[in-house]
């Protein structure tokens, strides 16, 4: 994974410096609470419903035992013992104390993490596949560009005060599992027909109340013209977004009311005109350089099938469960990538003690060449385990119950913090999500249900991502009581789509019968090994719509 | 008068703001507003001009009188709305050599920033003055030594890792 030289180690420890030096000012009147407030949210630094909130990023969710581990004493030094894996693939302190957040801010310096421009209206941590390096199928790591845009986007002088925040995501597999379409920009690497290797571009995706599919933007960008197309995207986005209501100020508004040609002969325009004196130069050393830190790590030959697996899988049907659940194919024989849930029944989703960090930090560093992914399913990736050595893996994750088995599945649940943390919030989610993941607690209900994703938004603003949940829930507040909206039919991967609403919203206590009723309608209908959504796709609204009103007509 | 910034601090100044209505002097060195620019180049080249320029003025009507400018002063209408960090950009891009100003309530903090945009001087206004000197300024200059983007006074990180190891 990439290290920092000292260049990288001088400007994160520069910036925290930079910030104390902000504090003090806010602190000793020269800057207002409104000036301060854009440089606090550059700065990672949130004010939530019941104190300051301090999101630290984890650049394309990749992060190391030793850097877990610094996140788990964050976590008791300065914060309630948990903190909350995001998805951005970042991890969030709910309870640090503003004058704690400078010395943070060192601490993390110190293990070559920060938390730059995890918010405000600037480019955001760039985010990527989870299983980057590891998925069989995958053209490039896209961690590569993805660290090459992060050099780029860090205090980009031009880029630092945009209408509104802006997310780039990067794939190197087809089978998307970085919500790619639902980013403002979105890069795929792809080979064109003459076989070289470069980026297909998609702009205006996103969720938020006004949820879209990003289009395209250029079928095949060659590699070295990246970041001055990127320069180019973000220049027209910056000078022509709107700025004159907040709610329609990201570039999918831009690119939806001007119309993705219009936006793209500018884009061009800006493309051919820009010189690249601005670039991270010199582009194809600091390439190679890039390169060179995310090449597959020494892993040594081990079994293809090794006989204790299946014998183990035998005596122990939880750990053969988990096993079909949570690994995932891996390029090198005899490993798999291990998916860890932090979706255990009961828990809030995305959720973890400084204990689990340091078992995770623990099992990586012995299992899995000390390596861990955050993934924005809120779940964390465990990419080089070998096969022989699962069960070790498994008995050290259950020890801190972190040993569901349910990726993929009707309780590996997405939602927002909701009511219970967030100022913006108009309905609880985690409690939501509790209920739901008691209702279908049994691993042999949910083994059967098959893979299906319920995602829970606190509000229209949509962090749960509810407009790409199979099922997707959006809490609001009608009249001084919360009603919860259901859409079904939504997906965040290649085949990308923006959920259905059934009709009039459902109280608090329905939610989880309303599950019920459409997981039952879905059993009934589904033919043969069909998923929820492939059954939703086949017949439509109708029969659950049906399922869940008739009652009411 | 409010304070005037470059670089190396505090620097006078010696332009006059004309607006809308004041009649053009015949020599010296105004500021008008866009509207106005065509009748001043009018007044004869005894005049230096500086034009003020709205944050969403289009660069390309103006490529013709760049030669004429010996000053662009783009207006930030709030320190948050960071179009003119982009349109210092495509000045300089479309060939723009004159100096740059930006004027507005921008805050000390954003000072690198704007010089690393093509701009000279930064015009602040007085509100935010009486807060931040220009001690502040300066210093808010110096915190980060080096950037991964190139500036007009500074090779980026990259070129520096690369002519380390060259």
């Amino acid at each position: 994974m990439y290290r920092y030289d000292e260049f990288d180690h001088r400007l994160v420890a520069e910036r925290a410096g930079e910030f104390r030096a902000q504090v003090a000012r806010r602190l000793d009147g020269s800057l207002t609470e409104d000036e301060f407030k854009p440089l606090r949210l550059m700065n990672g630094l949130y004010l939530q419903l019941h104190a300051y909130m301090l999101r630290v990023a984890i650049p394309y969710g990749t992060l190391d035992g030793r850097q877990m581990r610094r996140l788990a004493e964050i976590a008791e030094r300065w914060d309630r013992g948990y903190g909350h894996f995001t998805t951005r693939q970042n991890i969030q302190f709910n309870w640090p104390k503003l004058k704690d957040v400078p010395d943070i801010l060192d601490a993390l310096a110190e293990v070559e993490m920060h938390a730059i421009q995890t918010s405000g209206n600037c480019i955001r941590n760039v985010t990527s596949d989870p299983l980057s390096g590891v998925a069989p199928e995958e053209i490039e790591d896209p961690r590569i560009t993805a660290e090459l845009i992060r050099q780029w986007s860090t205090l980009h002088p031009e880029f630092t005060f945009l209408g509104r925040k802006f997310k780039i995501a990067v794939t190197g597999s087809e089978h998307d599992r970085t919500a790619v379409m639902l980013h403002d920009i979105g890069l795929q690497i792809v080979r064109n027909e003459a076989g070289e290797v470069g980026y297909r571009v998609l702009v205006g995706g996103g969720m938020g109340r006004t949820p879209m599919i990003a289009g395209e933007l250029r079928a095949f960008l060659p590699k070295a013209d990246l970041l001055r197309y990127l320069e180019a995207a973000l220049r027209v986005y910056n000078l022509h977004g709107r700025r004159d209501n907040k709610f329609k100020a990201r570039i999918k508004i831009l690119v939806h009311e001007r119309g993705i040609d219009s936006y793209r002969d500018e884009v061009e325009a800006e493309f051919a005109a820009l010189d690249g004196s601005d670039l991270v130069v010199p582009a194809d050393e600091e390439l190679a350089r890039i390169t060179a830190y995310f090449a597959p790590p020494a892993l040594p030959e081990r079994e293809e099938a090794p006989a204790v697996l299946e014998r183990v899988k035998r005596q122990d049907p939880g750990f053969a469960r988990w096993v079909g659940q949570n690994t995932h194919p891996h390029r090198v024989p005899g490993y798999t990538a291990v998916t860890v849930s932090l979706k255990p029944i009961g828990a809030p989703p995305g959720d973890a003690t400084a204990e689990q960090m340091r078992a995770m930090a623990e099992v990586a560093e012995r299992y899995s060449a000390d390596e861990l992914r955050v993934t924005h399913e809120q779940n964390v990736v465990l990419p080089h385990v070998a096969l022989a050595d699962l069960y070790q893996v498994y008995r050290g994750l259950a020890a801190v119950g972190l040993d569901a088995a349910n990726r993929g599945l009707v309780t590996d649940i997405i939602a927002c913090p909701g009511l219970d943390y967030c100022a913006l919030a108009t309905a609880r989610s985690i409690p939501v999500a509790q209920e739901i993941q008691k209702r279908f607690a049994s691993p042999e209900r949910q083994a059967e249900i098959g893979p299906l994703s319920i995602k829970i938004s606190g509000c229209i603003n949509a962090c749960g991502h509810h407009h790409v949940g199979h099922i997707g829930i959006l809490g609001l507040d009608k009249a001084g009581v919360e009603s919860y909206q259901i859409t079904l039919g939504g997906d965040a991967t290649e085949t990308a789509a923006l959920g259905q609403r059934t009709g009039p919203g459902f109280s608090y206590d329905q939610v989880p019968g309303v599950i019920g009723t459409l997981v039952e309608r879905y059993l009934e209908l589904r033919q043969g090994r069909e998923t929820f959504l492939q059954t939703y796709r086949r017949v439509g609204m109708e029969p659950f719509k049906e399922a869940l009103y008739a009652d009411a007509a | 008068m409010p304070m005037l910034l470059e670089r190396g601090g505090e620097t006078p100044e010696r332009w006059t703001l004309i607006d809308e209505a004041a009649p053009l002097p015949p020599e010296g060195a105004v500021i008008v507003p866009l509207e106005r620019l065509d009748e001043a180049i009018a007044t004869g080249p005894a005049l230096r001009l500086g034009l003020t320029l709205p944050n969403d003025a289009s660069v390309t009507p103006l490529r013709p009188r760049f030669q004429r400018l010996a000053l662009v002063r783009v207006v930030f209408p709030t320190f948050s709305d960071g179009r003119g960090f982009s349109l210092a950009r495509r000045l300089r891009s479309a060939g723009y050599a004159g100096r740059l100003r930006a004027a507005g309530p921008l805050i000390a903090d954003q000072f690198g920033h704007l010089l690393a945009c093509g701009y000279d001087e930064v015009e602040v206004a007085d509100a935010v003055a009486a807060r931040q000197p220009a001690e502040q300024w300066l210093a808010a200059l110096g915190k980060i030594t080096r950037f991964y983007q190139s500036r007009p006074d500074a090779a980026p990180i990259a070129a520096a890792r690369h002519a380390r190891g060259a």
